[in-house]
């Protein structure tokens, strides 16, 4: 570990790890709900679900809660991906790794929801 | 940084170890492994989150799901029926007897109806992580302190603040501090007494397990202040995991410049020596405690002087309580107002109780103090097992004495306990049924004492051998009416001349419940019966019977 | 800094001493590197309960027998434990593997009866399960 020489290192450094922490708080921003029943988990589930992982790392975003749901009744349409981002929440259906890259760049980090792959909105 | 989507708090506080912790980390791990999903969960060794009696504990976060008893064998299920398919199993999860809602975390009583100061951490962060402190504000106040403070501005918050200390006496910490300040010395000590030795408290136990750092910063806080530049932490041998993890705290502190020289780039500078104690109570005392690091027996010393004057090599030495400690980093950082906002008038802030004995979930319990013991007890400690009823609640261990039903609603600080004729104690709670015998509890307290007196004082250690035969006698059936009489009288006469404060509150636990339950002691004496069916007289019986045989024949 | 405390000194000696023990020689040897005297050596560490100045088992169990403990039924388990060792409360069995002692408070009332073996706590303790930790604690020391 680096040594801390100044409180602005101690300041830094605590934003840092405030992150890693979030998760703890129960609370985020962002709130992704992936459908992970026997389908769902046939149909790609997992891939997609680490996809996302992945990007937010990539990202660096923290304020997202990743949340495993059982099905949701649309077993034609899985993958299926819920985002709930101010208050409003929208699902992507037959969502492939690609595709959960792209809703976590533009929806879960941006606000802007990628309209084409929507199937319901809640 | 990686980014895990479940955080798995697993408690390694000693409890929960002891209660077969050990195992199910191990296989959760295999699991995990075994579904390949290492790198998508955390786990995270925490300290005590306080529901010790249901423990082995486990958190799953983002939900906030508390699972208990866990085993080895529950490990496969919770990965894939939780973290796999995101259903929690409802086998495992905590919920009230007769209720159908399996409730969150923040919305059991037990953990809702807590303010959490002291115990900020303890069970949210892994202790062995330097980070997880510092994300969750830790050494903030310390930066504060030696880098916008003088001295006395900390001394001065720490008086505002009312904080009082929380080893038992209840001494108001920035009075004490100033004296110390007030010295002129090139040296001076801080000591941390982490002696826990009270029988029924391990608060200080699990604060040093689930935030060392908590304590360090405290000290740290308190050397800055009085202008002191070495610690010693005298830890209970009785606490390896305790010690384990100061070691490591101290460690990450110094690797990380927190702790050593210039700190921060000032010239405040401070290191910290780890002790262990070797079994005796009476080190707890603080001038026994000063022999002891000076590699002495442990008998107390004759005060004054006072250790903030003369203490440790003697040099003016400032020794606070664990929890006292714990408390400095959100009073410097957050300001007195923010911490008088919790508790009483005079007796500000919260306090931690180890909750124990015939209550329905025992553990930690983290409070503003003046709580009335019922909302402890009741509200929080789901109140007495199922068919019982509560006889009186045991506050301050050896020291302290007994509060009964009729005054339940007392509030719990400093000023309303020594009024009922005991102490507020370190926060030892031991709470007690009908089927608890209070001559038998009183010969327990006063047995330990017997023991653990060093012996220096004659009133001590001959007084306290003399209360106790008269205790065994009674509680053979061989009591005589005249006992009573002479157990208050010897107990007032050994509270008045004992030399220190183990002798000075010995006879404290007998008084008390003289106070409040002489019929049980008559009745052992008269009717020659213990009421809740503990003390055994059956070898009198049995004697009886053989003289009455004897003259049958 | 100052020297280290013999309370340091004692703890490290004890801990080399396979029999968990200060010896009369270690005493000795501890009162000429130390420079303090013999007797206060001794009267040092006869004073605390956590050092012997007799030889002792390779594993210490320590068991609470304090008021929680106590009103848990802790006096059975002391009961089985010196029935399976066949020793009493500051004896070591015969083969040298345990010598049992008992404790004040060990700080885990809300599992208790609680006993610790050497470093390692052990909580809601019931009768029957003694005689398998014993043997796990044994076994593990032979690997
Ligand atoms: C017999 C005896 C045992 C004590 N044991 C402890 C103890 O285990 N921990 C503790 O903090 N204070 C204990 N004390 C109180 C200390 O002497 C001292 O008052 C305290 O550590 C001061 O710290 P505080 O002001 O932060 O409470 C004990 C006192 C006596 C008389
Ligand atoms: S009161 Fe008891 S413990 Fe205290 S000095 Fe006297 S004999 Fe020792
Ligand atoms: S030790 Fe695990 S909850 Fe207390
Ligand atoms: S009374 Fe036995 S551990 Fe506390």
């Amino acid at each position: 570990m680096e040594k801390i020489k100044s409180i602005e290192e101690l300041r830094k450094l605590r934003e840092h790890a405030r992150k890693s922490l979030q998760v703890r708080s129960g609370e985020a921003k962002v709130k992704i709900m992936v459908s992970m029943g026997t389908v769902g988990i046939a149909a790609g589930a997992r891939d997609v679900l680490m996809a996302i992982i992945s990007e937010l790392e990539k990202r660096q975003f923290h304020d997202a809660q990743i949340v495993e749901r059982g099905s949701l009744g649309l077993d034609n349409e899985e993958p299926v991906v819920a985002v709930e981002r101010d208050n409003k929440t929208v699902f992507y259906g037959k969502v492939t790794a690609e595709m959960a890259r792209e809703i976590v760049a533009q929806h879960v980090i941006n606000g802007q929801i990628v309209s084409e792959w929507v199937i319901a909105k809640g | 940084m990686k980014i895990y989507r479940i955080h798995a708090l697993i408690c390694a506080g000693a409890q929960c170890i002891a209660a077969g912790g050990n195992g199910f980390e191990e296989a959760l791990k295999n699991e995990l492994k075994k579904h390949n999903i290492e790198e998508e969960v955390s786990v995270v060794e925490t300290g005590c989150m306080g529901a010790c009696q249901l423990g082995p504990l486990l958190v799953v976060y983002p939900e906030g799901i508390m699972y208990t008893n866990v085993e080895a064998k529950d490990a496969k299920e919770i990965v894939e029926e939780h973290f796999l398919k995101g259903r929690p199993v409802k086998r495992l999860m905590w919920k009230k007897e007769g209720e159908e809602e399996f409730p969150e975390l923040k919305d059991i009583p037990f953990f809702a109806k807590q303010t959490k100061i002291v115990l900020r951490n303890c069970g949210l962060i892994n202790p062995e992580d330097i980070n997880e402190y510092i994300a969750r504000d830790g050494y903030k106040a310390l930066a504060k302190a030696v880098a916008e403070m003088e001295p006395k501005d900390v001394i001065d918050v720490v008086k505002e603040s009312g904080l009082r200390g929380r080893g038992g006496a209840g001494f108001p910490t920035g009075l004490k501090w100033s004296f110390a300040a007030n010295q002129d010395s090139e040296e001076k000590y801080i000591i941390c007494n982490a002696d826990e030795g009270d029988p029924g408290a391990y608060m200080d136990r699990s604060i040093l397990e689930g935030d060392p750092h908590s304590v360090i910063e405290g000290m740290m806080i308190t050397g800055y202040a009085i202008g002191s530049s070495v610690g010693y932490i005298y830890v209970r041998a009785e606490y390896p995991l305790a010690v384990r993890r100061l070691k490591m705290a101290i460690k990450q502190a110094k690797q990380a410049g927190l702790l050593g020289k210039n700190i921060f780039g000032t010239n405040f500078s401070f290191d910290m020596v780890l002790m262990m104690g070797a079994g005796a109570f009476v080190c707890g005392e603080e001038t026994a405690l000063i022999n002891s690091i000076e590699g002495k027996r442990g008998e107390p010393r004759k005060k004054p002087p006072f250790p903030a004057i003369s203490g440790l090599f003697g040099k003016p030495t400032i020794i606070n309580n664990v929890e006292t400690l714990a408390n400095l980093p959100v009073i410097v950082d957050k300001g007195a107002k923010f911490f008088k906002q919790f508790g009483t008038e005079k007796s500000p802030g919260t306090k931690v109780f180890a909750l124990a004995g015939n209550v329905n979930i025992s553990g930690l319990v983290e409070v503003p103090m003046g709580t009335s013991l019922r909302k402890i007890v009741f509200d929080i400690g789901g109140g007495i097992p199922e068919g019982h009823t509560f006889k009186g609640a045991l506050t301050g261990g050896p020291s302290g004495g007994v509060i009964p039903m009729e005054f339940i609603d007392t509030p719990v600080d400093y000023e309303s306990l020594p009024d009922l004729g005991t102490i507020m104690g370190s926060g030892g709670l031991i709470i007690m049924d009908e089927r608890s015998c209070m001559v038998d509890v009183a010969k327990f307290f006063l047995k330990f004492t017997v023991d653990e007196s060093c012996g220096k004082c004659v009133p001590c250690r001959e007084g306290t051998r003399q209360m106790l035969k008269i205790l065994e006698r009674i509680t053979l059936g061989r009591g005589r009416e005249e006992d009573i009489d002479r157990l208050e009288k010897m107990g007032e006469l050994i509270k008045l001349t004992a030399l220190c404060g183990l002798g000075q509150t010995a006879p404290n636990p007998v008084l008390s419940t003289l106070k409040y339950f002489k019929e049980e002691y008559l009745a052992h004496i008269i009717d020659k019966k213990c009421p809740a069916g503990v003390c055994q007289f059956s070898a009198l019986k049995e004697g009886r019977k053989k003289h009455e045989a004897k003259i049958a024949h | 800094m100052k020297q280290k405390s013999l309370i340091d000194v004692l703890h490290d000696t004890q801990e080399e001493e396979e029999k968990n023990y200060l010896s009369r020689n270690k005493m000795i040897e501890i009162a000429k590197t130390t420079k303090i005297s013999e007797t206060k050596v001794y009267g040092v560490s006869t004073f605390y309960t956590m050092f012997s100045v007799y030889p002792r088992g390779k594993h210490i169990i320590r068991v609470c027998r304090n008021l929680s403990c106590h009103l848990s039924d802790a006096e059975k388990i002391a009961e089985k434990l010196k029935e399976i060792l066949n020793v009493d409360f500051g004896e070591t069995t015969e083969d040298g593997e345990f010598t049992l002692e008992e404790s004040s408070c060990l700080g885990m009332c809300s599992v208790s009866p609680a006993m610790t073996i050497d470093d390692e706590p052990f909580g809601n303790l019931v009768v029957e399960n003694i005689s398998e930790i014993l043997l796990k604690v044994k076994e593990g020391s032979k690997k």
